[in-house]
């Protein structure tokens, strides 16, 4: 079933046209990504899903209601972590929750939400003496104190260290395994690949591609590469005589095998068939910046 | 129901500013009334100084600092960290903040009144308001008109740090006009027509009148709504929550 349906929505700022034409279906219980550059109209076309802002044309659709005749409604199913939004300085982590808990007719349990998100020990300290990382996790916290179908996450892990951004990723994952739909906003192309289910790439306010992360990446030829050191002297046509192999190019001592499909396993397999080890093996993969380079000629960092 | 005692919370966790905003009314009515003798000789009429006109300006001064700068900078701060906006993903709406922000000043605004009159009684013997119910209509309708102000320079306050700087370049001539530091009796008449048209000028002449036992005059009140109306009106078309 889907759960979020976008038809060809248009936002216009008096400056620029933010979103010129996007659509997108959310299907429930999956994480969707929507994945571009900073300034390709991803907030906005979120906040107009989550009808913080009024579009200026297409329909959107989330469980059945128009974000903007049934604002009141979808507040109550759609929870938002928005990008820029801040607490009160001196508010207490606790304090927070339990206001907005108070915000909804049918609140989660927010001790248990606490607990969830890692901040159990942080109850009582404020909202200002948190790190980045705890930030994002009340952040977090907040969007699913309503017990929402629904949570849309806009750039949850810009400005957090490495380790924080994993904590987070977990979290996330948690929060779908509890049956939530998650719509995550991001420009990483890293956290896109690790999390999403599906992914609608945006780009200059347009939907260049919606795919999965490995189908994106096979639209623009999925080609891999093999790197190794073979420990014995190895023939070419023993590699070329695999169906997954498309050349076989040498650096010196070091091999590299191009092709697709299951590429590492089949070449190091063949290799250990010939009793040769590939020592410092090295398998580089396309990603989803190259997918978005070949679907848009733009980098997506 | 909630958001009211966090707000609240989060406004006396603040101290040291409630501190000086009910502090220096209270502390200048006892320090110039105590170290000018002047003020407390009785005048024309046998009045003192200290009876209405000095507790009226010390009221002014609260309502004015409070609606001016203290509502312009809370409402301020809140929209550019992103707490209205947050607030607006939410089923309720922001507004509702922005009402309890209103509610919760208005009542720092009555406390530190009543800490006014009784100070006043205990250092002078000053009479509390006499005209009660005229005392009390002229006060709520002229923070009521105070506080559309300070929603006014809160709507166009482009951030935080200018709201405060707004808020006092409004609220000196405000305090001005309400005869702060010249009494309106000695106005020059050119000022004093102003003053009249200024909202303040008019809700300090009716506090003082009912201050000292006699109805308010129509036409004080009628200004002071006037105000309300034409500043509550800018407010509502103005005021962004982000």
């Amino acid at each position: 079933m889907k759960i979020i349906e976008v038809r060809n929505l248009r936002k216009r700022y008096p400056q620029h046209l933010a979103v010129e034409d996007v659509s997108f279906e959310v299907a429930e219980g999956e994480i969707f990504g929507i994945l571009g550059p900073n300034g390709a109209g991803k907030t906005t076309a979120v906040e107009c899903v989550a009808g913080l802002r009024k579009r200026d044309g297409g329909t959107v659709q989330v469980a059945g209601l128009d974000p903007e005749q049934d604002r009141q409604e979808l507040r109550g199913l759609l929870g938002m972590q928005l990008q820029s939004a801040a607490l009160p300085e001196k508010i207490k982590v606790w304090e927070a929750l339990d206001l907005y808990a108070s915000f909804y007719p049918d609140p989660a349990d927010w001790e248990e939400l606490l607990e969830r998100v890692g901040l159990a020990g942080k109850r009582d300290s404020a909202f200002k003496t948190l790190s980045g990382g705890q930030r994002q996790r009340l952040s977090v916290a907040l969007a699913l104190v309503g017990q929402p179908r629904v949570a849309v996450l806009d750039e949850l892990t810009t400005g957090l260290d490495p380790q924080a951004r994993r904590d987070t990723w977990e979290l996330i994952e948690q929060v779908r395994d509890s049956g939530v739909t998650i719509v995550l906003v991001t420009h990483f192309m890293e956290e896109a690949e690790r999390l999403c289910d599906r992914i609608a790439l945006i780009d200059a306010g347009k939907v260049a591609a919606t795919d999965t992360p490995a189908g994106l990446i096979a639209q623009v030829g999925g080609e891999q590469r093999v790197r190794f050191r073979p420990s014995a002297p190895l023939d070419d046509a023993v590699l070329l005589a695999l169906p997954e192999v498309r050349t076989v190019t040498r650096h010196g001592e070091q091999v590299v095998v191009a092709g697709s499909g299951n590429l590492a396993p089949v070449v190091t397999l063949a290799l250990a068939h010939h009793q040769i080890v590939p020592t410092e093996l090295r398998i580089e993969q396309a990603t989803l910046d190259d997918a978005f380079l070949a679907l848009t000629g733009r980098k997506l960092a | 129901m909630k958001l009211l005692a966090v707000e609240t919370k989060l406004y006396l966790r603040d101290w040291y500013s409630l501190l000086i905003t009910v502090g220096l009314p209270v502390g200048l009515l006892l320090v110039l009334g105590l170290s000018i003798p002047a003020f407390t000789e009785p005048g024309e009429g046998g009045e003192r100084f200290v009876d209405t006109q000095l507790p009226t300006m010390m009221t002014m001064l609260t309502v004015l600092s409070l609606t001016c700068t203290a509502v312009p900078a809370a409402l301020s701060t809140y929209r550019e960290q992103g707490v209205l906006r947050r607030m607006s993903t939410t089923p309720v709406h922001p507004a509702r903040l922005l009402g309890t922000q209103l509610l919760i000043n208005l009542a720092v605004a009555v406390v530190s009144t009543l800490i006014l009159i009784v100070a006043g009684a205990l250092a002078y013997g000053s009479a509390a308001p006499r005209q009660w119910a005229g005392f009390v209509l002229v006060f709520l309708l002229g923070s009521a008109a105070m506080m559309a102000i300070g929603l006014v320079i809160a709507a166009l306050a482009r951030n935080a740090k200018t709201a405060p700087g707004i808020g006092s370049a409004v609220m000196f001539p405000l305090l001005f006009l309400a005869g702060m530091w010249v009494p309106r009796d000695i106005m020059p008449d050119a000022l004093r027509v102003v003053s009249d048209f200024s909202v303040s000028g008019p809700f300090a002449q009716a506090l003082r009148d009912t201050w000292a036992g006699h109805p308010p005059q129509l036409l004080h009140l009628a200004v002071i709504g006037a105000g309300l109306a034409i500043f509550g009106g800018l407010a509502v078309r103005l005021f962004r929550w982000e």
